[in-house]
């Protein structure tokens, strides 16, 4: 498990907000053991209907292939609480997002996998949406280190929850570890809830 | 110094404070399904770790299960690896599974409750966003993702950080025909659907006070929805009624020792909010989405967004929907009706939906089901003769899991159908078509579109009956 310090890399922008997991993610690939080749399937269906409007979404502009920042609008994520959704993100190669904001579950579950998932406000991403949609080839950077994103002559402020920057920067994204460590702690804690005795004992 | 149920549950529950401030929360019962785990399985075979606490874990098998021929094994291959998949997990960790032949399957947050092992004062996880609805048990209840139900198999704890907690009165009283949906679609349209991030709903007042637990479900189901991770409802003897007898919940004198417990869980008086809304029961009418979140919502005798005052993202969804801004949301035809879900797939769910439909016919046009959230629910119905009323109006009569609301099985949508759904979410091709469409509303706002073929004010209808 890695820190995760700075992204830098060319962007994707996906407009709109509100955009649900069902989106993300249609429920029909979540049919499924693994989260091996969903990102196939990212946006399939957002797909499919602008290709039908003669149309081509950004998962499909061969101009975007290999792009590292996805740009996002409000309340990304929303709904479902399927990881497959985060997963095929970060499975197609994308290593940070910027938006306005997240759904929690989303941020959370993006944050398992060393997605840094960072808010803007909303003229910094339509100002980041303009740059990088003339520009395909522009780099873009977010730095968590010095919580800021720039682009070309662009540069302001990211934010993010600081125990998920912490979690970033210090490579302890990957909680399990951590959760174990001292499990006498967590026993410890069970013992002293009624519950977990079955309301047998005096706790 | 007074507190919220909120902070005392989690405080008690709080292992210690992780190097980034995040919490180690135990979890008091962890529940699984056939979705969401079998990663989680094979990321701990993966790092050679077992599982904590199997006593506290619990699965069934609901999201995939055909609610038609149940039969093993089923003819879709991969629901059939799927469910299969659990079935080995289970064995291989020790953890009960409440499958198909086990009497009491169904879907995940309607069979925690049914079987006690939903109380008061625990901290809840499932990896699904509708585990929010044990918060109606007065439990710290929330959904994660697959890595967190790896965490919580792993350490029966998980990196949590704090929520706020924003007291939600509704005040008054419901008048007939208006629902608990309808009080938690109204909660979601007037606060948006992201107000709810960084909070704790604590759902509170005279109505919340008077609710069936069924209903305090319903509503805590959908908090997720308004962008809030869970919701609650303070235990009080409603509660404690609810989960006496059950086969998880305590017995005898520690049952009484338990309610003795969950009582000092609940809320102070004079405890302090990082917010506070009051909503007029009085103002809550029967109410219907028309968009693709369920945010967008309108009372049955209501119109739509008018072009002018529709932002970009109504402008999206009444296109989608194929409606005209500003018109009115009764009288649109309808092309199923779906009586279930985690939100509405109880016994009380069901009953409301056959009162309306008692003697009366589907309208031809209209495909309607009826799906209940368990095999309990379905016993129950079937003893109180529901499924021959649903039967002989027209309806079909299923067998119990999530079915039509995620089309995850074969219960869908085809082509640009639309549905009067008593679920939880109209997102764009939730319902399986990608151009399929959902109008969310209560079950007897779903059973009077069945008959009608069209949106209809049930009010209105249970007055001509």
């Amino acid at each position: 498990m890695s820190a995760v310090t700075s992204v830098a890399g060319r962007a994707i922008v996906v407009d709109g907000h509100d955009i649900d997991t069902d989106r993300i993610m249609p429920a029909r690939f979540l049919k499924a053991i693994t989260f091996e080749g969903l990102e196939t399937h990212l946006f399939e269906d957002d797909r499919i209907e602008a290709a039908g409007r003669g149309l081509v979404h950004p998962f499909d502009d061969v101009n975007r292939t290999g792009a590292r920042v996805l740009l996002v609008g409000r309340n990304f994520g929303c709904g479902s609480s399927r990881e497959h959704a985060p997963q095929a993100i970060a499975r197609w190669g994308i290593c940070a997002i910027v938006g306005e904001s997240f759904a929690e579950i989303f941020a959370g579950n993006a944050l398992m996998l060393g997605l840094p998932c960072v808010t803007v406000d909303a003229p910094t991403r339509a100002a980041l949406g303009a740059l990088t949609g003339a520009d395909a080839g522009l780099e873009i950077t977010v730095n968590l280190e010095a919580r800021a994103v720039t682009a070309g002559d662009l540069s302001a402020t990211v934010s993010i929850a600081e125990s998920a920057r912490h979690a970033l920067l210090s490579g302890a994204w990957d909680a399990t570890a951590l959760l174990l460590a001292d499990y006498d702690e967590v026993r410890r804690t069970a013992a002293k809830l009624p519950y977990v005795g079955g309301f047998e004992g005096t706790p | 110094m007074p507190q919220t149920l909120f902070r005392k549950v989690w405080d008690r529950h709080a292992v210690r404070q992780l190097p980034n401030g995040q919490t180690q929360l135990y979890i008091g019962l962890h529940l699984i399904h056939e979705v969401t785990s079998p990663q989680a399985f094979d990321e701990l075979a993966r790092r050679g770790w077992g599982v904590a606490s199997r006593e506290r874990t619990f699965a069934t098998v609901d999201h995939i299960v055909p609610t038609l021929s149940q039969a093993r094994p089923f003819t879709d291959g991969m629901a059939e690896t799927m469910t299969a998949a659990l079935e080995r997990n289970c064995r291989a960790h020790g953890i009960p599974l409440f499958d198909l032949a086990s009497g009491v399957q169904g879907i995940v947050h309607v069979i925690g409750p049914e079987l006690g092992l939903t109380q008061p004062g625990m901290t809840i996880c499932c990896g699904d966003s509708h585990t929010s609805t044990h918060g109606a048990f007065g439990a710290i209840a929330f959904g994660i993702g697959t890595s967190q139900v790896r965490d919580v198999l792993a350490s029966q704890s998980l990196a949590a950080s704090v929520f706020k907690v924003r007291r939600i009165d509704v005040t008054g009283r419901l008048a007939p025909g208006v629902f608990a949906k309808d009080v938690i679609l109204t909660i979601i349209g007037r606060l948006g659907i992201h107000a709810g991030a960084g909070y704790a709903y604590e759902y509170g007042g005279e109505v919340l006070d008077r609710m069936s637990m069924d209903e305090r479900m319903t509503i805590c189901n959908m908090s997720n929805e308004g962008g809030a991770r869970l919701g609650y409802v303070n235990p009080d003897q409603t509660t404690f009624d609810y989960v006496r007898g059950r086969r998880f919940a305590p017995k005898d004198d520690a049952f009484d020792r338990a309610c003795a417990w969950w009582r000092q869980m609940a809320s102070d008086a004079g405890a302090a909010y990082d917010d506070q809304v009051t909503i007029d029961a009085a103002t809550i009418a029967p109410t219907v989405t028309w968009g693709i979140n369920p945010g967008q919502s309108v009372a049955v005798d209501g119109r739509l967004p008018g072009a002018r005052e529709a932002g970009a993202g109504e402008h999206e969804a009444l296109a989608f929907m194929g409606f005209d801004a500003g018109q009115a949301i009764a009288g649109v035809r309808i092309d199923v009706a779906f009586v279930g879900s985690c939100t509405n797939g109880r016994l009380s769910d069901l009953r409301e939906a056959a009162r309306v439909v008692r003697g009366r016919r589907v309208a031809s046009h209209v495909r309607a089901l009826v799906v209940p959230g368990s095999q309990a629910v379905r016993v129950a119905a079937e003893r109180e003769g529901l499924h021959d009323v649903f039967a002989e109006a027209g309806f079909e009569w299923r067998g119990a899991g999530c079915s039509m609301c995620l089309a995850m099985n074969p219960d869908r949508l085809h082509g640009r159908e639309l549905c009067a759904s008593s679920s939880n979410r109209n997102f764009k091709g939730r319902q399986g078509s990608p151009t399929g469409r959902t109008l969310l509303m209560s079950p007897a706002m779903v059973a009077a579109a069945a008959i009608a073929g069209e949106v209809v004010d049930v009010r209105a209808w249970e007055s001509r009956s």
